[in-house]
């Protein structure tokens, strides 16, 4: 069953149809697979096998009757452990949730079992989705399937890994600032952060609301657009669940497969801080897409410099306010030191958060004082709101902008931890399309010459992320970077 | 005291009776087994995201149009940051600088000179009306603390007058005004008792002529209208006090304690809470159409003191009726309903349902649902005794049996053969002897003392035992006296 780990969807799917192997088989490859190097990788926080394989089992049974809910009915999905799942831990990769087990699903959840998938453990994190390398996590830090020494991005570290390493064929992330695709480019998978308002963010933790964002990991664009589907839709328990209504992923991007599209290259994302061998590798791609007839326009998004200040402003105040609940009164760790209410509260965040999260947390509350709102808070709104019209003003006479994902390969363990603003930085071409609410997608594009994953980012108008997997998938059919898999 | 003028103004919480919270499906009852009015999100439990019930808006807009307000037509909700144990999420939803309604004022009725004298009105000038989720309840044990999460996230709004009440009685008239028109048009039950109506106040004085406002004091924990006005009472002496011992007034929060009948200070105006308000991204700016504005003011009934005033003048009710009358929605839609049925006496059909019917309700401990006497067989009760069918001592009796069975009245006079047989000749044979067995009073009444007629008016109704109408005998009497 080895071979099955890393085949993309598309082949699970056919072998599933032609009962060349049950559900049960293939989860057990994986639940092997995870066994056996998980020690190394560090990608789960937790799982529960008998629960997993439960469901398998009920998905074979329903395939025995005839009555599958869906094309991925018994394929298992991993789940960073932000997303609440009845019953199981929900940690955020923090000592404060480390004993909480959520009592409900997640609308995406509910989504995921409708459509008889799997739900195959609960992945590592950076804390509160705060941090690009896992190095947050106050369990463990997940190691880069392509080098074991590195990082694997964050702060989807755990579900981008796992895909990469064969230990789960698709897994879900969050992305307020670039968590899902930057992992996915240091990773060599394709990670797609959906247009704010596609994807419910009830039962997802929230670390800052207006940006935060569910999206598929998946060997594929194909695999990508078709878990997309599953977890996209209004929600009633959701204010800003977008209410319009959801195409067929798969079917739009491959009716778009011979347009010839014009893609808008930012100046400003290839300056000063990129590595030499990702502009290379990027450059390349572009010259791919001109010699398919594509127009390749350069274009300028001026705004882009204050996209990180403003991010750090606009996530950390929002971050300070979600964050708030975890007091230690109720369903959290609370300090055994605390006597009083105000130990309570003081001791328990103080020993349960980790450094970045109080980091964020106090810069969050210092930008929302009274005094320094209008400083802040109120100017970052502002430009936030020029982010969007640079990007809306382009797309003009653009159909989507192509740019790298990340500025670095992934990077060794522990080079930036003592750094926050240098660790800040791996989102930089990222962070912009979530203050813009847009669609992004990351897809392999390359390898370093180390052997180390290359990522092309490509941003979509609001909700067409059909058109950027279209233009993806245009890439992927005729390149071979998403089918090689690390030595593992 | 009389050198200074005390300015007031007042913070009045009141829960909005919704059938489920502000920000999920989930009832709210007063008196239920602790955290079980509860759920994920009211419990701010890890992903949870608040949904806005509609219903709680419409309401606040009708309470807006009542008190006058300006209802707005774009208004959020913002976050209020603070760290409380019964703060599920250590934010409260509220409404910072975009209240739903802005401006208004609430007529109040000071007392009158006598109980039977209708009191002036004034108008107290409102702020803002704006709509929040309220928090949970912390109760104490000695040194243990436990929390009931059922009252978080009830709909709450927060009625802010400006400084405009100067004394304890326009305070209790204050109150007094906002729990009846709150009650009147259905939106709370008022009950401080049960927390269903909380109240601050902003205290302050000055020397009389002053423009400026002096430091004020806010007073919080006064938990009954009683309540209220004793704490005020005691910080406007307590103010008085300083200033005239040369000290100032420290702009402070003080908490009334009821029991020691004395206030302390909460905190001091440096340990105020920065709240870092913030627009709530998780809920979307509330957009409120004119048509929709103008269906939920189009639902609210004529109100208290406008119906007051039409009925003095058109129905030629007196002031103590109408105070009982119109005070009340299921009184007033009572007596509307019975003077539908017949509109030729209402002061009497006033009468029956102020005095009778409430006094028999409290007696017999029956609510409004639970009532089986209908507003139209009052009206035919009065009816019968307008048409001298029924004497109004025998009325009484019927009316506690159509209390007690739901009878129609002409069927409870049928039965128990009430109904007035009067034999004339025997009537004036009574009156031509009582004229004769009593020549003092007729003398007097001869001379012109009106009065007197009526020593022989109750003979009559005494040896009539109350079957003959009193008119009646009126009549015959001075058809006789006269011939």
């Amino acid at each position: 069953m080895n071979d099955l780990i890393f085949k993309p969807v598309e082949e699970l799917i056919k072998g599933l149809q032609d009962k060349q192997f049950s559900s049960v088989e293939l989860t057990k490859a994986y639940i092997q697979r995870t066994h056996a190097i998980d020690d190394q990788l560090k990608a789960f926080l937790s799982f529960d096998e008998d629960k997993t394989l439960k469901e398998a089992q009920a998905s074979d049974e329903r395939r025995a009757k005839n009555q599958c809910l869906s094309d991925l009915d018994g394929i298992p999905v991993g789940l960073k452990d932000i997303f609440s799942e009845k019953g199981q831990p929900l940690t955020c990769a923090s000592r404060i949730l480390e004993k909480f087990v959520s009592p409900y699903d997640a609308t995406l959840v509910k989504k995921l079992r409708q459509s008889g998938l799997v739900m195959w453990g609960r992945l590592n994190m950076d804390e509160f989705a705060m941090g690009s390398s896992s190095e947050n996590s106050a369990f463990q830090v997940t190691s880069n399937p392509w080098n074991l020494e590195r990082i694997p991005g964050g702060s989807s570290s755990g579900s981008a890994a796992a895909v990469a390493a064969g230990e789960v064929p698709l897994s879900l992330g969050t992305d307020t600032g670039g968590s899902i695709r930057q992992p996915a480019a240091l990773c060599g998978i394709v990670g797609l952060k959906p247009t704010y308002g596609r994807v419910s963010r009830y039962g997802i933790v929230a670390y800052a609301s207006s940006l935060d964002q569910a999206g598929p990991f998946a060997r594929t664009t194909k695999g990508v657009a078709r878990l997309l589907q599953v977890i996209c839709g209004s929600d009633a328990k959701d204010a800003t669940s977008a209410r319009r209504p959801v195409p067929q992923f798969l079917k739009e991007m491959c009716s778009f497969q011979d347009k010839k599209w014009t893609l808008g290259v930012p100046e400003e994302y290839f300056g000063e801080g990129l590595d030499p061998e990702i502009r290379a590798s990027i450059e390349s791609a572009i010259d791919f897409y001109r010699k398919c007839g594509y127009i390749i326009k350069p274009i300028h998004l001026k705004t882009i410099e204050y996209a990180i200040p403003v991010y750090y402003i606009v996530a950390t105040a929002e971050a300070s306010s979600n964050l708030a609940r975890y007091d230690g009164i109720r369903y959290t760790y609370r300090s055994p030191r605390a006597k009083t209410v105000d130990e309570v509260f003081d001791l328990s965040r103080s020993e349960g958060f980790g450094d970045e999260v109080k980091r964020r947390i106090l810069l969050g509350t210092y930008v929302l004082s009274s005094g320094y709102y209008d400083a802040f808070y109120g100017k970052a709104q502002k430009v936030r709101r020029l982010i969007h019209n640079d990007f809306m003003e382009a797309f003009k006479t653009v159909d989507a902008v192509l740019t790298p994902t990340s500025p670095v390969p992934a990077f060794k363990k522990g080079e930036r931890t003592s750094d926050p603003l240098a660790m800040y930085l791996s989102d930089i071409y990222t962070i912009s399309v979530n203050l813009a609410g847009l669609p992004g997608l990351s897809i392999p594009c390359g390898f370093t010459q180390s052997q180390l994953p290359i990522g092309m980012q490509l941003i979509g108008r609001p909700f067409e992320e059909s058109t950027i997997l279209s233009i993806a998938h245009e890439f992927e059919r005729q390149h071979s970077f998403h089918t090689q898999t690390p030595q593992l | 005291m009389d050198k200074y003028e005390v300015v007031i103004g007042l913070e009045v919480h009141v829960q909005l009776n919704t059938t489920t919270k502000l920000f999920t499906q989930v009832p709210y009852r007063y008196g239920e087994e602790p955290n079980t009015l509860v759920d994920e999100v009211v419990l701010g439990l890890p992903g949870t995201l608040p949904v806005l019930n509609k219903a709680a808006i419409l309401k606040t807009v009708q309470v807006g149009s009542v008190f006058g307000c300006k209802i707005a037509r774009k208004c959020k909700w913002d976050r209020k940051n603070y760290f409380y144990p019964d703060a599920p999420k250590n934010y409260q939803i509220s409404q910072y600088d975009q209240p739903l309604c802005v401006g208004g004022f609430v007529e109040i009725e000071l007392e009158g000179p006598a109980r039977n004298i209708q009191g002036q009105h004034r108008k107290v000038a409102l702020n803002r009306i704006h709509l929040e989720e309220d928090v949970g309840k912390l109760t104490h044990f000695g040194d243990e603390s436990w929390i009931d999460f059922n009252r978080a996230g009830t709909p709450l709004i927060e009625i802010v007058s400006e400084p405009d009440m100067h004394s304890t009685t326009e305070v209790f008239a204050y109150l007094k005004s906002l729990e009846m028109h709150l009650k009147f048009i259905g939106a709370s039950n008022c009950d401080m008792e049960k927390g269903q109506m909380r109240c601050d106040a902003n205290v302050s004085i000055r020397p009389i002529g002053a423009t400026q406002l002096g430091t004020k004091v806010e007073l919080k924990n006064l938990n009954s209208i009683s309540g209220v006005c004793n704490g005020i009472e005691h910080e406007i002496r307590r103010q008085i006090a300083l200033v005239e011992s040369g000290d100032k007034v420290v702009q402070e929060t003080r908490r009334w304690d009821a029991d020691k009948g004395e206030s302390f200070t909460m905190r001091s105006k440096e340990d105020a809470h920065d709240y870092r308000y913030f627009t709530d991204p998780d809920l979307c700016p509330i957009s409120l159409s004119e048509s929709m504005i103008e269906e939920q003011v189009k639902k609210v009934p004529e109100l208290p003191f406008a119906k007051q005033e039409r009925y003095m003048k058109e129905l030629r009710l007196p002031y103590t009726v109408t105070s009982v009358v119109c005070y009340d929605r299921n009184l007033s839609d009572y007596f509307e309903s019975a003077l539908q049925a017949y509109s030729k006496n209402p002061i009497a059909i006033a009468n029956w349902v102020a005095n009778d019917l409430l006094r028999e309700m409290a007696d017999k401990n029956t609510g409004w649902s639970a009532l089986s006497i209908k507003p139209a067989q009052i009206a035919e009760l009065v009816q019968l005794i307008d048409e001298q069918i029924l004497s109004k001592q025998s009325a009484k009796k019927v009316f506690t049996d159509m209390f007690a069975t739901g009878k129609n009245p002409r069927q409870i006079v049928q039965e128990k053969g009430l109904e007035i047989k009067v034999d004339l000749q025997a009537l004036k044979k009574l009156c031509e002897e009582v004229i004769v067995a009593f020549p003092k009073p007729v003398a007097e009444f001869r001379a012109g003392k009106e009065k007197a007629i009526n020593v022989l008016k109750g003979q009559i109704m005494r040896q009539t035992q109350g079957k003959v109408p009193v008119n009646m005998i009126d009549k015959l009497l001075l058809e006789c006296l006269n011939a």
